[in-house]
C-alpha cells in the first residue's frame, strides 16, 4: 500500500480544486433537495389523511415512509452524480501523460488506487453528509427512527462504494473522461432496472438477474433491515471492480 | 549504475527496440541521441520502470526492473519526455505529493522541497497553480521532481527542448552542478548540448544502438578525410586546377557555384596546408580564408543514421 497519503492527498486537493466538484455538490443538493420537499410535502399530505380515515394507516409510520422514499431518490441521484466523480481518476491521468510520474515513482498500483479510490468515497461520503442536516430537521418534529437512518445512510453509501468501484474502473478503460462516464452510467442504469426484467425470462436466470442488481440489495437497507447478503453483494461488487482496476493497471504497463 | 541487456521492446507485432545493450558507470554523464521514433523513450521507460521489455533484462544500480521494481524507482529521477503534470495543483503542493510517493520523511519534506524549488529557480512561482505557468517554467518543475529526494540516477528525457536560449544555459549549468556523485542519462535531439555535457554519447537508429563512444572518439573514428576550407581572390580556376592534381587531395568542391570559395577534402595522414597556401601565391591569388573543418557531432549523427540506403527510418 505504499503511496496511499500522498496519492489520496493529492486526489482529495485535487477534487476539491476541480470546477467538476463544484458543478456535481451543486446539482446534487439541489435535486435532492427538491425531492426532499418533495417527498415531504407528500408524506405530510398522506399523514393527514391518514389522520382523518385513522382506519387506512394503522402500520404506517410517517417518519419511515418519507425516509425510505427520500433514500431512494438518493440513490437514483447517485446514479447520476458518482459517474462524474470518477471519470477523471485514471482517464485524466493518461490523456494528460501523468500516468507516466504515477508509474515511475515508487507507489505501488495498489497504494495508489486504494488512495484515488478513498479520495472518491471521501468526496461522496461529503456530499452525502450533506444532505443529512435536512433529515435531522425532520427527526426534529417527529419521532427519529434512528435505527432506519444510520442503515439507510450506510446502504447508501455501500452502494456509492459499488458504483465508485466500477467508475474507477471505466475510468481506466479510456482517456477520454465522458466516455468514461457514459461507460459507468449506462452500465449502473443497467445493473439497477436488470432486477425489474425476471419477468422476461425463464425463473432461474430471473433470480440470477435479481441477484445481481445493485437495487435490490438496497430494498432490505431502506426498510433498516441488515442482511448480511446485501452487505456481502456490495462489499464484492467493489472488491471485484478495484480488482479488474488493478489488473487493468498492469495490462497497461505491459502494453506500454 | 545502468545496465541493459539484449532490450527488446514489441508494441503489438512492431518492435521499438531491438537487442538494446549498453553500459553506464556510476558517476557518469551519458548523452543518448537519435532521431524521433529511434526507440530514445522507449528505452528510457523500461530503465524507469515504467514498462517492462518485451525480452532482456536491465538492471539499475544492481536491481533488476522487473523484480525490484520499487526499489529501482526510489533510486530514480525521471523527467519524462514531454513534463507531464498535475495541472490543478500549485507548484509546492505537487512537489509535496512527489515528495511524498518518494518516501521523503514528513520532518524532512519542507525542506527537500525549498532545496529543489531553490535549485531550479522557483522560488516565485511555488504558489502558482501549474497550468498558468509557461513552458520554461513547467520545464523546471519537471526538473525539481526529478531532483527531489536526491536520486543517484537522474534520467531526463529531452530536458532543454522548448527553452529559449538563456533557459536553455540555465538548465544546463545546472545539469553540470548536478553530475557529481549522479549518473545521468540525458536524452536529446540537440547536438551541442551533448558535447558540453557528455562525456560519452549513445547513438540509437531504428531500435538499435549504432555507435557508444566519447565525441571526440566518434569524430576521429569517423573523420575519413580532413576537409580544408579555402577563399582566394584572384584567378581561381587555374589554381583549383593545380590543387585538384596535387598528390593527397582527394576531392576539390565549390562551395555555391561562381565563387571562390572551395571545400578541399585530403588525406587525414598529412598536412597539406602550407602546401595549399604555397600554391595559392604561386598562382598569383590573394588567400583570404584557409581552415580546416571539424567533423561535428552533427556530422558523426547524419553519418551513423543514413547510413543505409533507404530513408524509412528518417520519419519525424
Amino acid at each position: 500500500m505504499k503511496g496511499f497519503w500522498p496519492v489520496f492527498r493529492k486526489e482529495l486537493y485535487g477534487m476539491f480544486m476541480s470546477p467538476i466538484f463544484y458543478v456535481v455538490a451543486f446539482f446534487f443538493l439541489l435535486v435532492s433537495g427538491v425531492f426532499f420537499n418533495y417527498i415531504l410535502a407528500q408524506v405530510s399530505l398522506v399523514s393527514f389523511q391518514v389522520a382523518q380515515h385513522p382506519e387506512l394507516g394503522r402500520d404506517i409510520s410517517m417518519m419511515e415512509l418519507f425516509l425510505r422514499s427520500f433514500l431512494w431518490n438518493l440513490s437514483i441521484i447517485m446514479l447520476f452524480i458518482t459517474p462524474l466523480l470518477t471519470m477523471r481518476l485514471y482517464a485524466e491521468e493518461r490523456k494528460s501523460g501523468t500516468i507516466e510520474l504515477l508509474f515511475t515513482y515508487p507507489v505501488t498500483d495498489a497504494g495508489a488506487l486504494a488512495g484515488k479510490f478513498a479520495a472518491c468515497l471521501t468526496t461522496f461520503a461529503v456530499l452525502l453528509a450533506a444532505t443529512l442536516p435536512g433529515v435531522i430537521a425532520v427527526t426534529l418534529v417527529a419521532a427519529p427512527p434512528w435505527k432506519l437512518v444510520v442503515c439507510g445512510y450506510a446502504g447508501v453509501l455501500l452502494m456509492g462504494c459499488a458504483f465508485l468501484s466500477l467508475g474507477t474502473f471505466a475510468s481506466t478503460l479510456t482517456r477520454n473522461q465522458i466516455i468514461s462516464a457514459i461507460i459507468t452510467f449506462s452500465v449502473l442504469l443497467v445493473l439497477w432496472f436488470i432486477g425489474e426484467m425476471k419477468t422476461t425470462v425463464s425463473p432461474a436466470m430471473g433470480s440470477f438477474f435479481e441477484y445481481i442488481s445493485v437495487s435490490k440489495h438496497f430494498e432490505g437497507l431502506a426498510k433498516g433491515l441488515i442482511d448480511s447478503r446485501d452487505i456481502l453483494y456490495y462489499i464484492v461488487f467493489s472488491v471485484f471492480f478495484l480488482f479488474l482496476t488493478l489488473r487493468q493497471m498492469s495490462s497497461y504497463r505491459w502494453r506500454g | 549504475m545502468i545496465e541493459a541487456e539484449g532490450l527488446t521492446k514489441f508494441y503489438g507485432s512492431i518492435s521499438a527496440i531491438n537487442n538494446v545493450s549498453f553500459r553506464i558507470e556510476k558517476g557518469e554523464v551519458v548523452g543518448f541521441l537519435g532521431p524521433n521514433g529511434a526507440g530514445k523513450s522507449t528505452t528510457i521507460r523500461i530503465l524507469t520502470c515504467y514498462m517492462p521489455p518485451s525480452s532482456g533484462t536491465a538492471r539499475v544500480e544492481g536491481l533488476d526492473v522487473i523484480e525490484n521494481s520499487l526499489q529501482i524507482r526510489q533510486k530514480i529521477g525521471y523527467m519524462p519526455e514531454t513534463v507531464p503534470l498535475y495541472n490543478d495543483l500549485t507548484v509546492s503542493r505537487f512537489l509535496r505529493f512527489a515528495a511524498g510517493s518518494k518516501g521523503v520523511e514528513a520532518k524532512r519534506m519542507n525542506t527537500e522541497i525549498s532545496r529543489v524549488i531553490s535549485a531550479c529557480g522557483l522560488e516565485k512561482n511555488a504558489n502558482r497553480i501549474i497550468r498558468n505557468l509557461s513552458k520554461g517554467f513547467r520545464q523546471r518543475v519537471g526538473l525539481a521532481q526529478a531532483l527531489l529526494n536526491d536520486p543517484a540516477v537522474l534520467i531526463l528525457d529531452e530536458p532543454t527542448i522548448g527553452l529559449d536560449p538563456s533557459q536553455i544555459i540555465e538548465i544546463r549549468r545546472l545539469i553540470q552542478d548536478l553530475r557529481e556523485e549522479r549518473t545521468i542519462l540525458l536524452s536529446t535531439h540537440i547536438l551541442p548540448e551533448v558535447s558540453q555535457l557528455c562525456q560519452r554519447v549513445i547513438i540509437i537508429n531504428k531500435g538499435e544502438i549504432v555507435a557508444t563512444d566519447s565525441p571526440t572518439n566518434l569524430t576521429s573514428q569517423l573523420q575519413k578525410t580532413v576537409k580544408i576550407v579555402l577563399e582566394v581572390s584572384g584567378p581561381s580556376q587555374e589554381f583549383a586546377q593545380a590543387i585538384e592534381n596535387m598528390a593527397g587531395i582527394q576531392k576539390v568542391s565549390v562551395v555555391n557555384n561562381g565563387t571562390s570559395k572551395f571545400v578541399i577534402e585530403t588525406d587525414p595522414s598529412m598536412d597539406m596546408r602550407s602546401q595549399i597556401a604555397a600554391t595559392a601565391v604561386q598562382k598569383g591569388c590573394g588567400l583570404l580564408e584557409l581552415r580546416t573543418m571539424q567533423l561535428s557531432l552533427e556530422d558523426i549523427f547524419m553519418q551513423l543514421v543514413t547510413e543505409e540506403p533507404s530513408e524509412e527510418g528518417a520519419e519525424s
